[in-house]
């Protein structure tokens, strides 16, 4: 109790309460802007952090990156542009449903689900933190290979068009997942000469292209839709309570998965959410209504973002491993401020790390009343003509491309993906599942080679290690169940008339 | 009625035969752009944002940190060869520009920068794993030469990273063919660690500040390092030449350049204050506290450096296989 008290001592410093407010509005205008993601906008903040107390450094990366990843939802449900490669899982979803006129049910439910999800995350990382460590430190590279491959499946099963067109599109993302030297080889490949295709292609750029340039593309090519009848926006929380009885044991299941997904570094939230919605697909009663404005899959994906973002804290405050960007950024500032990461930091730093515990809870807390004043501030968006929000969603993706590298080829890369997804949507070939082939690609590739160079190319330890085969198991049944679902229907089928 | 004292005209005399030099623009009388080759939030811009406020402080013109990234460095290395050589734009510069050029990934070597400080480098270690049955590395390097050829597995980076160019030199050093032990490319440090401490491999040649986590976790031990001295912050690491007796030191180093042809006062006024940046107090304390290591030449060192780094880097590489001839 005492450790927690001084703990709650720390968090209630002035300067703390003025840091974690002041982050708060940073992070959620910076990750409301489209291609501006949430690593940006912690990775901006780490000068800010030389001059803050330990406390209040950690306070305002902990803060700002929980309020991007939630505000970089509002342009995908308004706009159809997702703010991280997590959210592009389920912005399709989103954006109809503002289609339908229900732009609040949409982000209600991503700013309340995102809370919930991030205080069980947090919640799970004060009670289980050795435990999860542990599940993280029996990850090997063929654990991680299977994990990727699972990941991939998801498209065909999140994608509403046909599965052939929708494995067409992760095939075209893993090839463009190849591009650069950034593999096992460490050689170059289709870089032409080019050296800006050395690093290859990152999935921010392509995210903003495929989905932003290519919208406002296709506004251009077809008539303005009759005008959203103009009506007060209702209650965003009433809502949300009633989404969350209906649709309690999805939010559970949804915490659940992204705790266990989050804790795996390198994973992390962007998995978490593609197999949170694939699973509340797969699972669902109504899976037919999926992709036209449904909230049952913004529930479970929202939960299982958010939480796997508080328990990817666990491996880089035990052993330093960063979970994804945004704490790769957060150990380094933990270092500078003296809060070494490690065992010890739990024992001998008590204090501190119930400080971090409150600050992540009241960072999720404090977003919800953010969280609705920036709904309503950014829904206006919805009013205003058409013919002078596209323009500057245009300017915004070229604006915001060209600030994560300062290097122009960023805004040839976003105008070269939206002619890209332009062409895809108008065939039927799901984008989505382009982004999850870009994702996953280098992820499954990496993990492949090293496992067979490291088994000296013999494939046994894919499947005889424990979580190996288990994860195995779960990737045949998945390739292989509707193959025998066919079968059995097809001998079922010529059995009955006989 | 006029004044004119002996005090007076001796303390004129130096103003005026000054004065032709004040009147000329002083550098820097706007903003500096440091570029920064890689991505904001990691090792380098870290850094490199230190310094920037350092400098800030020392000649009071505002020093803006850019990223340019992309190309795996290439990019940014690139622009700040290219930049106009006012002096307004100079860069960081890390070790893989003597590394690219090496694989034929770009035609910029060293020479095609003004240097001006070398700030920081930090050596790779011998970490392996806490139940591994090698207590120093005398041990290790026992079972390494008794190995069949890749038979051991080590990681640390990419392959033809810096970390796989630290192991070819020391395999090397021990007259062993640079890729006896097989090297496992991983997507950086963190993740060769946490390997490591899952059993996958039987060590890594990263640096120790990577392996800092895991090493107090006590998920890991530290065998050596390979510098000429042991390092501030880990005191009870032996170096190679201590625990092995041989002499072979690299590591990742990161300084400030410039263009070619900058001006002489911007790298005179650079060079003196780059080194009060490095001695002030507050650059010690940042580099402690995150870990990195402490390293400086002034200009002319820096260029020795450069010239060694290149040589012994591309060493490594031919003899790892890893150059294009």
């Amino acid at each position: 109790m005492e450790p927690f008290l001084e703990g709650l001592r720390l968090v209630l410093a002035t300067d703390v309460l003025i840091a974690i407010l002041a982050s708060a509005v940073y992070g959620l205008v910076v990750g409301s802007l489209p291609g501006l993601s949430a690593t940006m906008a912690t990775a901006l903040l780490v000068p800010v952090t030389f001059w803050l107390s330990p406390i209040a450094a950690i306070a305002t990366i902990i803060t700002a990156s929980a309020m991007a990843i939630f505000s970089g939802d509002i342009p995908g449900a308004l706009l159809r542009i997702p703010g991280t490669p997590a959210s592009a899982a389920y912005t399709d979803e989103a954006y109809a449903l503002t289609r339908k006129g229900q732009a609040e049910l949409a982000l209600g439910a991503g700013l309340w689900f995102s809370a919930i999800g991030g205080i069980v995350g947090t919640i799970s990382l004060m009670l289980l933190a050795p435990a999860l460590a542990e599940i993280a430190l029996s990850f090997s590279t063929y654990e991680y290979f299977w994990l990727a491959l699972l990941g991939l499946m998801c498209a065909t099963l999140v994608a509403r068009s046909s599965p052939i067109k929708a494995i067409a599109s992760m095939l075209l993302g893993l090839l463009i997942a190849c591009i650069g030297m950034e593999n096992p080889a460490g050689t170059p490949r289709f870089t032409f000469g080019i050296p800006d295709l050395l690093g290859g292609i990152e999935p921010i750029p392509a995210l903003v292209g495929v989905f932003a340039v290519s919208e406002v593309m296709r506004a251009m090519a077809e008539a303005e839709p009759p005008k959203l009848p103009r009506r007060r926006f209702g209650s965003i929380l009433a809502n949300q309570w009633f989404l969350t009885k209906k649709y309690q044991f999805q939010m559970w299941r949804g915490n659940f998965v992204g705790i266990i997904i989050g804790v795996l570094p390198g994973a992390g939230a962007d998995m978490a959410a593609w197999v949170s919605y694939a699973m509340a697909k797969k699972f669902s009663k109504e899976p037919e209504k999926f992709g036209t404005g449904h909230p049952e899959g913004l529930v479970e994906a929202g939960a299982s973002n958010n939480a796997s973002l508080a328990s990817g804290w666990v491996p880089s405050l035990l052993f330093g491993i960063p979970g994804d960007t945004i704490t790769a950024i957060a150990i380094g500032v933990l270092y500078m401020k003296g809060l070494n990461p490690g065992p010890t930091l739990f024992t001998e730093r008590a204090s501190s790390m119930y400080a971090l515990y409150i600050i992540f809870i009241l960072a999720n807390i404090i977003m919800i009343p953010l969280g609705i004043m920036m709904i309503r501030a950014a829904s206006t968006v919805l009013r205003a003509p058409r013919s002078a929000v596209m323009p500057v969603i245009l300017l915004l993706c070229a604006v915001g491309s060209f600030a994560t590298g300062n290097n122009l080829f960023a805004v040839l890369l976003v105008a070269l993906f939206g002619v890209l997804g332009f062409v895809m949507e108008k065939n039927g070939y799901p984008v989505a599942a382009l982004v999850l082939g870009i994702v996953m690609g280098s992820m499954l590739e990496q993990n492949f080679v090293t496992s067979l160079i490291k088994s000296d190319g013999d494939v046994l330890p894919f499947f005889e290690r424990p979580v190996s085969s288990f994860l195995a198991a779960l990737t045949f049944s998945a390739l292989l169940w509707p193959l025998l679902a066919w079968i059995w229907m097809r001998l079922s089928r010529r059995r009955s008339p006989a | 009625m006029i004044i004119t004292s002996r005090r007076l005209i001796l303390g004129a005399t130096p103003a005026l035969i000054a004065a032709p030099a004040l009147a000329q623009p002083r550098w820097p009388v706007r903003p500096v752009q440091l570029l920064c080759p890689w991505a904001a939030g990691g090792g380098t811009d870290a850094v490199v944002r230190i310094i920037a406020n350092l400098l800030e402080k020392e000649l009071g013109q505002p020093f803006n940190v850019i990223n340019r990234t992309g190309g795996s460095g290439v990019v940014g290395h690139a622009a700040i060869a290219q930049a106009a050589p006012d002096g307004y734009t100079l860069g960081m510069i890390t070790a893989e520009i003597c590394m690219l050029h090496w694989q034929g990934l770009t035609e910029l070597t060293f020479r095609n920068y003004t240097p001006l400080a070398l700030m920081n480098n930090d050596p790779p270690g011998i970490q392996v794993n806490v139940n591994a049955p090698y207590r120093d590395v005398g041990q290790l390097a026992e079972a390494i030469r008794t190995s069949r050829p890749g038979q051991l597995k080590s990681s640390g980076t990419g392959q033809g990273g810096i970390w796989h160019l630290a192991l070819a030199g020391w395999l090397m050093a021990m007259r062993l063919p640079a890729n006896h032990v097989r090297w496992v490319p991983s997507n950086g440090a963190a993740p060769a660690m946490q390997d490591l401490a899952a059993g996958g491999l039987d060590f890594t040649t990263n640096s120790v500040v990577e392996a800092r986590a895991m090493l107090d976790a006590n998920r890991a031990r530290a065998l050596a390092v390979m510098s000429n001295e042991r390092l501030g912050a880990f005191p009870n690491i032996p170096t190679l030449k201590e625990a092995m007796n041989i002499d072979y030191a690299t590591g990742a180093w990161r300084g400030i350049a410039g263009p070619l042809n900058i001006p002489a006062e911007a790298r005179t006024t650079m060079n003196a204050a780059l080194g009060r940046v490095f001695r002030s107090a507050e650059y010690s304390e940042f580099m402690n506290n995150r870990g990195f290591g402490m390293s400086y030449a002034d200009a002319d060192g820096f260029a020795r450096h450069l010239a060694a780094a290149d040589a012994s880097l591309g060493d490594a590489m031919k003899a790892a296989g890893l150059a294009r001839s």
